[in-house]
């Protein structure tokens, strides 16, 4: 707990597929984890994968893309949008998830997490 | 103040549209209700009189809404009928002895069928076609028979021709006037729509004045010509026209027509003002009319001068008819045999195509009179609304009915040109101002619009005007019919479909550069991925594909509220041995998973973490099952009843044949879910008829209906096709499908898409059974190329290392979501609640 940004290993890069979330277990948090690709532009984000509306872990399962010019996750169960740069529910102002930063090191997805 | 007494004689169609009418005033509550029914039956629809031979039951045909009369009070004598009228004391006396008494008596008597006075007309073979008790009779004879004669070739002779056709007579219809239809239609429509009813194998005799019916030689019975001609039948159905039921009120001394009829005035008051009359057995301006709308129109103008505060009068009623006879469309409009003097007409005869258009116009060619279709009347809602207008015509007006050719520009007038009083719906009686104020109320789709103007529900033949008043309204306000599926793609799904297949797009990328925008999103992936496998069936793990499903598609199991999955293999039909019910059972006590009968005949079984999955499937497949594709919105299953494998009643094998067709369509992705079921016979046990395609067993093959639903908004199937052998089931259920996944939107079930559908199922009908946009051979093509390339999805995922790889909750861990806690209830798991989650993790803890 030295350092707020110390960056985790999580996987090589090139377990991840572009559009498909995966979720890690960094100190007991659950983070999911996006690689956006379109028109040749290559995104990483990372979000609570805990869905706040059903309270279930599944937000690394949710369909990705954007939403007037937004990066979005919608969560599975209930369809509400999370914007991926920000963590904001789109459907409900009052609810805003944490985001962290996440990059490729060296053939490594690196997220930064306490 | 005590209630005005009402009581209605007679309980037809007619009848209870008054009592509906009446139900439906602010002042009903004023008024004690009581009617006479003596059939056994309350109001049933005699207009689809014939559909009891496709396969509709009596109680198909009702009219009554259940809970009508209790809910408004209204008392009913069900099997009794007045016999007689004490005008000065008011009261009416029943066959069963009651008297009640009145304050306003409403006669809606009806008709009955006129036979002549032919000598052994009143043999047990001789029949007529007006009650469901007829039709019974009808069934009950043909089966000793095998040739069948209607006499009578107007509408209602032709409608009970089709009716024996059906029941498998060898068919003939005599008719005394020269033509068929004589009453509407001219000698060349007659001439075209005989040919054509002759090409469906029944034989037409005009000009044929029956003498005689004695004793046949072949047959049961010969009839005897005027003309020495003779004709063997064994059944005999007259149809010979109707005649006013007024024996009631002739015997009570209120006015008659000279011929039959009761004389009622625009209030549909007979010569005593207590005294109202409506229907066939209503005489208004000398005029008998046989049609229900008309009647429907005086039930209307009764109820109005009873209890409306503003009267409403019958103003006589346009007989204009369109019709499907035998697969034959017919219409007759106005003055269809220019009878108005000077006259003149315009007619189109296509012998090639069997089409016949005739239209008859004023003497200075500018107001439409009357018109004559066969075999091709889509052009009677527009040219009904010139004459009903008085609209002038256009400059050539032989364009209304010439056909269309490239280039050239749509004939007739838009709906834009029609008043706002003009009735575009006769039978519901709805005029286009009141579907110009639904609009204005919100209204943008046709399938609510129909729903709540009514318009378009009763006969259909308005349907496409109804859309096109529709669609030119929207237009006006700016409201821009939007069929964009999103904002990434300014297509409606089935443009998308349509680029997918003629460009043979085969990925999500390749779309959206070449006609979207954007990255895409929950709404326009599925669809793409959807839309992608209709068309081509690779496996939806493909990494090109894989980011299009939604988590159910993607881990192949229904997502539940705690994030794990439920897993259900596939049981055709609902069949399965011993052996694979025990190792279901064995996996799910191995895996400890919650197990429910589902009601689509198979086991759901709930509370599988991600990385189980394949697990499980390993162990589903090994012992011989397959997905069942419950997360897809694709097939689900084919539910079956027993069949007469083993039931007492079954006509055919329901389980073999939803085994067939489950085994068929299985994996097939759809805009939405799709679920059939096939009964073994008429009891129809397996409730095919709530489904997206039901088979129901007869003793001649299957019928087939289309468009059914449960769930939220119930909608009963329509009967798309009777007696079917197996393979014309399979060709139209393909066909159904493929057009179905051709054309509808996104998560539009069939009910849906069947409501929206301009021109309906006729419009369907048509395009699967007559394949009038050639695409029959095109759809059954596609619909085998999916058969053909069908894998099950479970099988190939867990041949395959790199698929399996992905069931894993976390990438970086083996451990999986602590957050999924069960508790035991009833014997078998269930997710924790919130509460018992805290509640368990402390004790933990402690």
């Amino acid at each position: 707990m030295s350092n707020n940004n110390q960056w985790t290993s999580i996987c090589d890069a090139s377990d991840l597929i572009s559009n498909i979330g995966v979720c890690a277990q960094i100190n007991g948090k659950q983070i999911a984890i996006f690689q956006l690709e379109a028109n040749g532009t290559t995104s990483l984000y990372g979000i609570d994968n805990q869905d706040p509306f059903s309270g279930s872990n599944v937000l690394s399962r949710g369909l990705v893309g954007d939403l007037k010019g937004h990066d979005v996750v919608a969560s599975p169960i209930y369809k509400q949008h999370f914007d991926l740069s920000t963590g904001k529910c789109l459907e409900d102002d009052s609810v805003t998830l944490k985001v962290y930063s996440v990059r490729s090191n060296e053939g490594k997805i690196e997220v930064a997490a306490q | 103040m005590s209630k005005e007494k009402i009581i209605v004689v007679g309980n037809g169609m007619v009848g209870h549209k008054f009592l509906e009418f009446l139900s439906e005033r602010d002042n009903r509550d004023q008024f004690e209700v009581i009617t006479f029914c003596e059939e056994s039956r309350l109001a049933y629809d005699r207009v689809q009189l014939s559909a009891y031979f496709s396969g509709k039951t009596a109680e198909d045909l009702s009219l009554v809404e259940d809970g009508f009369f209790e809910n408004n009070g209204f008392k009913v004598y069900l099997e009794d009928k007045v016999v007689s009228i004490d005008r000065d004391n008011k009261t009416v006396t029943s066959a069963n002895g009651e008297v009640v008494a009145y304050d306003k008596l409403i006669l809606a008597t009806g008709s009955f069928p006129f036979v002549p006075p032919i000598p052994g007309k009143d043999r047990d073979e001789c029949l007529v076609y007006r009650t469901i008790e007829d039709l019974e009779a009808i069934t009950h004879g043909a089966k000793t028979s095998k040739r069948g004669v209607v006499v009578g070739g107007g509408l209602l002779g032709l409608e009970a021709a089709k009716a024996l056709h059906d029941l498998g007579l060898e068919t003939h219809v005599v008719e005394f006037a020269p033509r068929l239809m004589a009453v509407q239609v001219d000698d060349g429509g007659g001439a075209m729509l005989r040919s054509k009813i002759e090409a469906l194998g029944v034989t037409v005799h005009t000009e044929k004045n029956t003498k005689e019916i004695v004793n046949g030689d072949s047959s049961k019975m010969r009839m005897e010509f005027a003309d020495g001609e003779s004709l063997e039948t064994d059944l005999i159905l007259f149809s010979a026209g109707i005649r006013p039921r007024d024996e009631l009120a002739r015997d009570s001394g209120l006015e008659m027509g000279p011929r039959g009829g009761i004389t009622v005035n625009n209030n549909c008051q007979t010569s005593d003002p207590d005294i109202y009359s409506i229907g066939e057995c209503a005489l208004w301006d000398g005029r008998i009319f046989g049609l229900v709308a008309p009647g429907y129109q005086m039930a209307k103008a009764a109820v109005d001068a009873i209890a409306g505060d503003k009267e409403s009068e019958f103003a006589g009623a346009d007989m204009s008819t369109k019709l499907k006879l035998m697969g034959v469309d017919v219409a007759s409009i106005g003055d269809a045999h220019g009878n108005t003097p000077n006259s003149k007409s315009y007619s189109y005869n296509d012998e090639h195509n069997e089409v016949y258009k005739k239209i008859v116009v004023s003497e200075d060619g500018k107001k439409l009179l009357g018109s004559v279709l066969i075999g091709d009347a889509e052009a009677y809602g527009g040219l009904l609304q010139l004459m009903l207008n008085d609209m002038d015509l256009p400059e050539h007006p032989d364009s209304l009915i010439l056909p269309q050719r490239e280039g050239g520009a749509p004939a007739g007038l838009g709906v834009d040109a029609l008043p706002d009083t003009a009735t575009i719906c006769s039978c519901n009686n709805v005029t286009k101002g009141d579907i110009i104020a639904s609009i204005d109320g919100g209204i943008t789709e046709l399938g609510e619009l129909k729903s709540c103007t009514k318009a378009g529900t009763s006969c259909g033949g308005c349907a496409a005007l109804v859309g096109q008043v529709l669609n030119a309204e929207l237009e006006k306000k700016g409201i821009e019919v939007n069929n964009d599926l999103c904002e990434h793609f300014a297509h409606s799904r089935q443009e998308l479909f349509d680029i997918v297949r003629v460009e043979e797009i085969k990925t999500f990328e390749e779309l959206l550069a070449k006609h979207g925008t954007g990255k895409g999103c929950d709404i326009c992936k599925p669809t793409a991925g959807s839309i992608l496998a209709s068309c081509w069936n690779d496996h939806i793990m493909e990494p090109s594909l894989a980011g299009l499903q939604d988590t159910n598609d993607y881990y192949m199991a229904n997502m539940q509220k705690d994030g794990t999955y439920s897993v259900v293999p596939r049981i055709p039909g609902g069949e399965i041995t011993p052996e694979k019910l025990i190792a279901i059972g064995q996996i799910a006590q191995k895996y400890d998973l919650y197990t429910k009968i589902t009601g689509g005949q198979r086991v759901d079984m709930f509370g599988a973490k991600v990385h189980e999955l394949p697990l499980i499937w390993k162990e589903l497949v090994d012992a011989g099952m397959e997905s069942g594709h419950a997360y897809g919105k694709s097939l689900r299953t084919v539910k079956s009843c027993v069949g007469s494998t083993w039931c007492r009643y079954g006509v055919q094998d329901s389980v073999g044949m939803a085994i067939k067709l489950e085994e068929r369509y299985r994996g097939v992705r759809s805009p939405h879910k799709i679920k059939l079921a096939v009964s073994g016979c008429t009891r129809e046990c397996a409730e095919a008829q709530c489904k997206d395609v039901g088979v129901i067993a007869t003793e001649h093959g299957w019928n087939m209906y289309v468009a059914g639903n449960g769930g939220m908004k119930p909608r009963h199937a329509d009967l798309f096709a009777s007696d079917l052998d197996d393979e014309t089931l399979i060709k139209y259920i393909d066909r159904f499908m493929m057009f179905y996944v051709r054309t509808a939107d996104r998560l539009q079930r069939t009910a849906t898409w069947m409501n929206n559908m301009e021109g309906g199922l006729d419009y369907l009908k048509d395009v699967i059974i007559n394949d009038s946009l050639n695409l029959g051979e095109e759809l059954e093509k596609q619909m085998d190329h999916l058969v053909d390339t069908y894998q099950c999805e479970w099988k190939s995922t867990i041949e395959s290392p790199e698929k399996v790889k992905r069931f894993n909750h976390f990438i970086n861990s083996d451990e999986t979501d602590s957050n999924v806690v069960f508790v035991k209830e009833r014997a078998q798991i269930r997710p924790a609640t919130t509460k018992e989650k805290s509640d368990l993790i402390e004790t933990v803890a402690v």
